[in-house]
């Protein structure tokens, strides 16, 4: 009798994991660190006694770790639940610090949806947002930032990293440029950290979001880097947990894990950038050899090493990802948050592909453990799957005119 | 996600192809931004004798439009046109909220090749 509420076959038989961007395994180092917090070590992070003190301790020597990750002073890292809660706390609670000095905005028309959404939101809390347009591969020029500006802007958000296409933007410029305006920058470096350089000094940030769960630590745990002296309005208000900034008792287990992910981030990002970029760049290579037609997305260079996002028009994202899943390759079409939905991705429209094109893009991302034989494999079953789909929606791609 | 039928429809689809001397032709869909068919009827003494299809689209596209070819063929002109638009979701063994769609597109097809029959045969009818 099976007695696991979750019984492991309920999961395909996935053996070629390349969906990194939307979430990574818990490194087994992570593993070890976090588990004594589950039960022996389960003191309140806020109690005098030394169950509390116990767990105090490792909560700040996470907070220093996750600070040794992007150039930060522990006292400037604040944990909250994720990527998500961190990108809500930093625009809501700025919008919320400084509407008396401007209610201007300014972000891109490629944000994560979690920015996307929280600007929405001010928008309708009577807010203005502009939202600036990227060129073909992605990109904002800085120029555009400086254009912008207005003496009403409090907030520039613009993410270091797109999480579907890869590209890269010039933080370190913007940020200058935005900080030598007495505006505040916010960059969302979810999918950057582990991967690029991340230093809230040279890119002039006054606030960072980060997540656990794409450095290889758990899901429920992300930080802000909030600099000395920038102030927002908490979005949660209770017990004056991290310095006011996040009330809620803090999750030391989920803590205690990023703390140690972001460490081991943070030694291994250069070797990881290159073990990366040796597979993204073979799986690219080999596909707009021996497949036709294709497309990549996202600037050629200046992209996560990682990422590499593909169009093959006549085929439909669901179909291909549904396919190399029978296969057991697990990737994705651009963000997960958005599949339950039937519109293009937002990010792929704003590069200027049709919608048709936009609909038939997978992303395949690469994390620490996948192989040069992933590549291999991938390409071994990939050219079949599309022109199978070609060969299925031959005619009716043919109702489009072009 | 999917039902096993879809899977096995979306895996292995029935009636892929396109009929040149087809009796009646249906497209439907969204050839802008979304998942399309064309759908090739053959139609005998007002049945319809084979059904070939073409679909960009997602699983549920794809095994909806190979469903809808099994369903047709054998039916009057009349059945067929009778098609509701959650016939083939209801073949399938069910599909997601987000993906009745899908089998409405289908049963857009059948409509339309129906219609494309009638208008050739001079059999258009007021509903």
């Amino acid at each position: 009798m099976d007695s696991t509420p979750f019984p492991e076959t309920a999961l395909p038989m996935a053996s070629t994991y390349l969906d990194h961007n939307a979430t990574t395994p818990v490194r087994s180092e992570v593993f070890d660190a976090m588990e004594p917090f589950f039960r022996d070590r389960f003191g309140n992070a806020s109690s005098i006694h030394r169950f509390g003190q116990d767990a105090r301790a490792a909560v700040e020597e996470a907070r220093a770790q996750v600070a040794g990750l992007v150039n930060a002073r522990p006292g400037e890292i604040y944990f909250t639940s994720g990527g998500t809660e961190s990108d809500n706390l930093a625009i809501k609670g700025t919008a919320c610090a400084r509407k008396a000095d401007g209610r201007h905005i300014i972000t891109t028309n490629i944000e994560h949806s979690a920015v996307m959404n929280s600007c929405a939101f001010l928008e309708r809390e009577g807010f203005e947002v502009t939202y600036l347009l990227v060129d073909e591969n992605g990109r904002i020029d800085p120029g555009q930032v400086e254009d912008a500006l207005t003496d009403r802007t409090i907030l520039v958000s613009i993410m270091h990293s797109n999480n579907e296409i890869g590209t890269v933007q010039p933080v370190g410029e913007i940020g200058g440029i935005v900080r030598a305006r007495g505006v505040c920058f916010h960059t969302d470096a979810v999918q950057s950290a582990g991967k690029l350089a991340v230093d809230v000094e040279a890119m002039g940030a006054d606030l960072l979001s980060l997540s656990g769960h794409k450095i290889y630590g758990p899901k429920g745990v992300g930080a802000i880097y909030i600099r000395k002296g920038v102030e927002i309005e908490p979005t949660a208000h209770g017990g004056h947990h991290e310095n006011d900034v996040r009330s809620g008792t803090e999750n030391t287990v989920g803590i205690v894990g990023m703390g140690m992910a972001a460490e081991l981030a943070a030694e291994e990002r250069e070797s990881e950038f290159r073990h990366l970029s040796e597979m993204r760049d073979a799986l690219e290579a080999r596909i707009r050899v021996e497949i036709e037609g294709v497309r990549v997305n996202g600037h050629p260079q200046r992209r996560l090493p990682g990422t590499l996002n593909v169009s093959f028009p006549g085929a439909e994202g669901e179909s291909l990802i549904m396919s190399l899943d029978l296969a057991g390759i697990a990737v994705s079409t651009g963000s997960a948050c958005t599949s339950g939905a039937i519109e293009p991705s937002h990010v792929l429209l704003a590069l200027g592909r049709d919608p048709r094109t936009a609909l038939g893009s997978v992303r395949f991302s690469f994390g620490r453990d996948n192989t040069m034989g992933d590549v291999d494999y991938v390409m071994s079953r990939l050219p079949g799957i599309v022109s199978r789909l070609r060969e299925v929606s031959a005619a009716s791609a043919g109702q489009v005119p072009v | 996600m999917y039902s096993s039928t879809v899977m096995d429809h979306f895996h292995a689809p029935r009636n892929v192809g396109d009929l040149p001397d087809a009796d009646g032709v249906g497209n439907a869909g969204n050839p802008i931004s979304g998942n399309t068919i064309a759908l090739h009827l053959k139609i005998a003494d007002g049945t319809v004798t084979d059904a070939k299809f073409r679909t960009f689209g997602c699983a549920a596209s794809i095994a909806a439009s190979s469903m809808v070819t099994e369903w047709v063929i054998g039916r009057t002109a009349d059945e067929a046109a009778s098609i509701e638009n959650d016939t083939i979701a209801e073949a399938l063994g069910g599909l997601p909220p987000t993906k009745m769609h899908c089998s409405a597109m289908a049963a857009d097809g059948v409509r339309a090749a129906i219609k494309d029959y009638r208008s050739r045969h001079g059999t258009v009818r007021k509903d």
